[in-house]
């Protein structure tokens, strides 16, 4: 299990253990964290899953693809830390990561 | 199952698979695509139609194939010189250019530029606005007497949303509703258009009067209404004429006739599932479930069409370059293999956003967080006021493959509060 947390806009926190190999938006949905949609179910097709990572994380992810980056275009409020959720998988090496979430999805 | 739905499914399994024509409007009219749809998905789920009165088209009808295709805008154009997005290709004299009907990088500029419209820090703001029209309009709805909903209750409300989103002139929003119609009419003998030039001279006066409100706009600071944003916005203030009115109509027809029919299909689905209205009635907090179901088993665009630009293998068939391809969202909403008893109206859907109606990919609608938020504020100003909306009589149905939508819904509210 690889612990994440997720910090709601308004600075609420919320922990949630996440299962070798599922995406964080899966996580986040599963645990009951407010601000994260999903509405694709995972395709990177929708950016209803954006979040902002943490300083320090965002060099131990994969870098986002292609589609992952298009829909990132379109979404509210995106920086350099923005990624879909859905395209970060859970794995050791991302234990007590920590993920912004925006105002709300869009 | 009633005889005539009966019927229809029967009808639907006895012709020769590769007659099928789900495009013809007969069938939208009528309500009975269902079963076409049904057979293509479980026999031919990528289905060619060698004739229609659009032309000879593929059919995508399965959820994931939807998705494969709506998110390879690659292969998938949407450039309107290649026919657009809807199956009907856009006339020669009425190419309008707007976003939806473009493809990157284009498209990319022009959308962020009115995507931060409907962003949901200006929504918040939009929200008591909308709630207080709405109840103004409910307040005036007559009590046990039969009236029409889609006129005084979905129009009217979407009209009025409209209006805001322009800050156009409020007292002239049923103009907004007049151009809707006309730029979604395909012209002909007894439409509300009859020609070509009878539509382009009336869209040209649309364009006129808003070329007034842009003047007017570009001369004041900018502010957070979508003249505004145009007229200030880097991508867009530049735009020709056409442009303009291009993304105006898009802007229109995509704000209009949508969340019309999502409005007028809540009352018609509560009604044919009442146990779920009686849900609906216990509990508010199952307004948001709500909401989303009715747009997914609405589905108010029953289709977006695409171009391919080049061969294509999709579940066993080649698409080939330059070959229609539509994608059938009200057959992928009700697809089994990945929505559970897809063809049940339930307001308690686990994952409910779960759904093809706003599209995926780049073109995925930009007004969807908008259309969910105004369905949730005119049911919870309808549940405080009216124990009960009842139907009185049957929908009349819009005899269109591409807006599913309902002419008139004969309804009665016995009493208030």
């Amino acid at each position: 299990m690889t612990r994440i947390i997720y910090i709601e806009h308004d600075g609420t926190e919320h922990e949630v253990d996440a299962a070798p190999g599922i995406n964080l938006m899966e996580a986040a949905l599963s645990g009951g964290v407010p601000g994260i949609d999903g509405d694709c179910g995972g395709n990177a097709a929708c950016a209803t899953c954006h979040v902002h990572v943490a300083d320090g994380w965002a060099a131990k992810l994969e870098p986002a693809n292609d589609a992952e980056h298009a829909m990132l275009e379109f979404a509210e409020g995106v920086t350099e830390s923005s990624r879909l959720a859905c395209q970060i998988i859970a794995s050791d090496a991302l234990e007590g990561m920590m993920l912004q979430l925006p105002l709300a999805q869009h | 199952m009633t005889t005539a739905t009966a019927s229809a499914r029967a009808a639907a399994f006895a012709m020769p698979i590769e007659d099928i024509d789900v495009s013809n409007p007969a069938l939208w009219g009528t309500n009975s695509h269902w079963p076409y749809f049904e057979r293509l998905r479980a026999e031919d789920p990528v289905h060619y139609c060698k004739d229609s009165l659009f032309g000879a088209y593929w059919s995508i009808t399965r959820y994931n194939d939807i998705m494969e295709v709506d998110t390879n805008h690659k292969v998938f154009s949407s450039e309107a010189h290649l026919g657009g997005i809807a199956i009907v290709d856009q006339g020669e004299a009425l190419r309008l250019p707007q976003f939806i009907a473009m493809d990157p990088p284009k498209h990319d500029e022009q959308r962020k530029v009115v995507s931060p419209v409907v962003s949901p820090a200006n929504l918040a703001l939009w929200e008591p606005l909308i709630r207080e029209r709405a109840g103004k309009v409910l307040d005036g709805l007559p009590i046990g007497e039969v009236f029409d909903w889609v006129d005084r209750v979905s129009i009217e409300l979407t009209t009025q949303m409209l209006a805001t989103l322009f800050d156009f002139p409020f007292e002239h929003r049923r103009k907004l509703t007049y151009w809707s119609d006309i730029a979604t009419t395909i012209p002909g003998p007894g439409e509300v258009v009859e020609t070509e030039e009878e539509k382009l001279t009336i869209l040209m006066g649309c364009l006129q009067e808003f070329t007034v409100i842009w003047n007017e706009r570009i001369n004041q600071p900018p502010k957070a209404d979508l003249i505004s944003m145009l007229a200030h916005g880097e991508a867009t203030r530049n735009m020709s004429p056409e442009e303009y009115l291009g993304n105006l109509i898009l802007l229109i027809v995509g704000g209009n006739d949508t969340t019309r029919n999502s409005m007028t299909g809540s009352v018609l689905a509560l009604n044919q599932n009442p146990e779920q209205y009686d849900k609906l009635r216990a509990n508010h907090d199952l307004i948001n479930g709500m909401v989303s179901e009715t747009i997914r088993w609405q589905t108010p665009l029953a289709h977006m069409r695409r171009t391919a630009t080049e061969d294509y293998a999709i579940a066993g068939k080649v698409i080939r370059k330059g070959d229609k391809v539509v994608m059938w969202y009200v057959s992928g909403n009700r697809d089994e293999s990945v929505i559970a008893n897809a063809d049940t109206y339930n307001i308690e859907r686990a994952r409910p956003r779960q759904h093809l109606s706003f599209g995926f990919g780049i073109h995925r609608c930009v007004g969807n967080r908008l259309a969910e938020m105004q369905l949730r504020v005119v049911w919870e100003e309808i549940l405080k006021r009216f124990p009960k909306i009842e139907l009185a009589g049957d929908p009349t149905y819009v005899s269109s493959p591409f807006v599913k939508g309902y002419a008139a819904l004969p309804v009665i509210i016995p009493a208030r509060y």
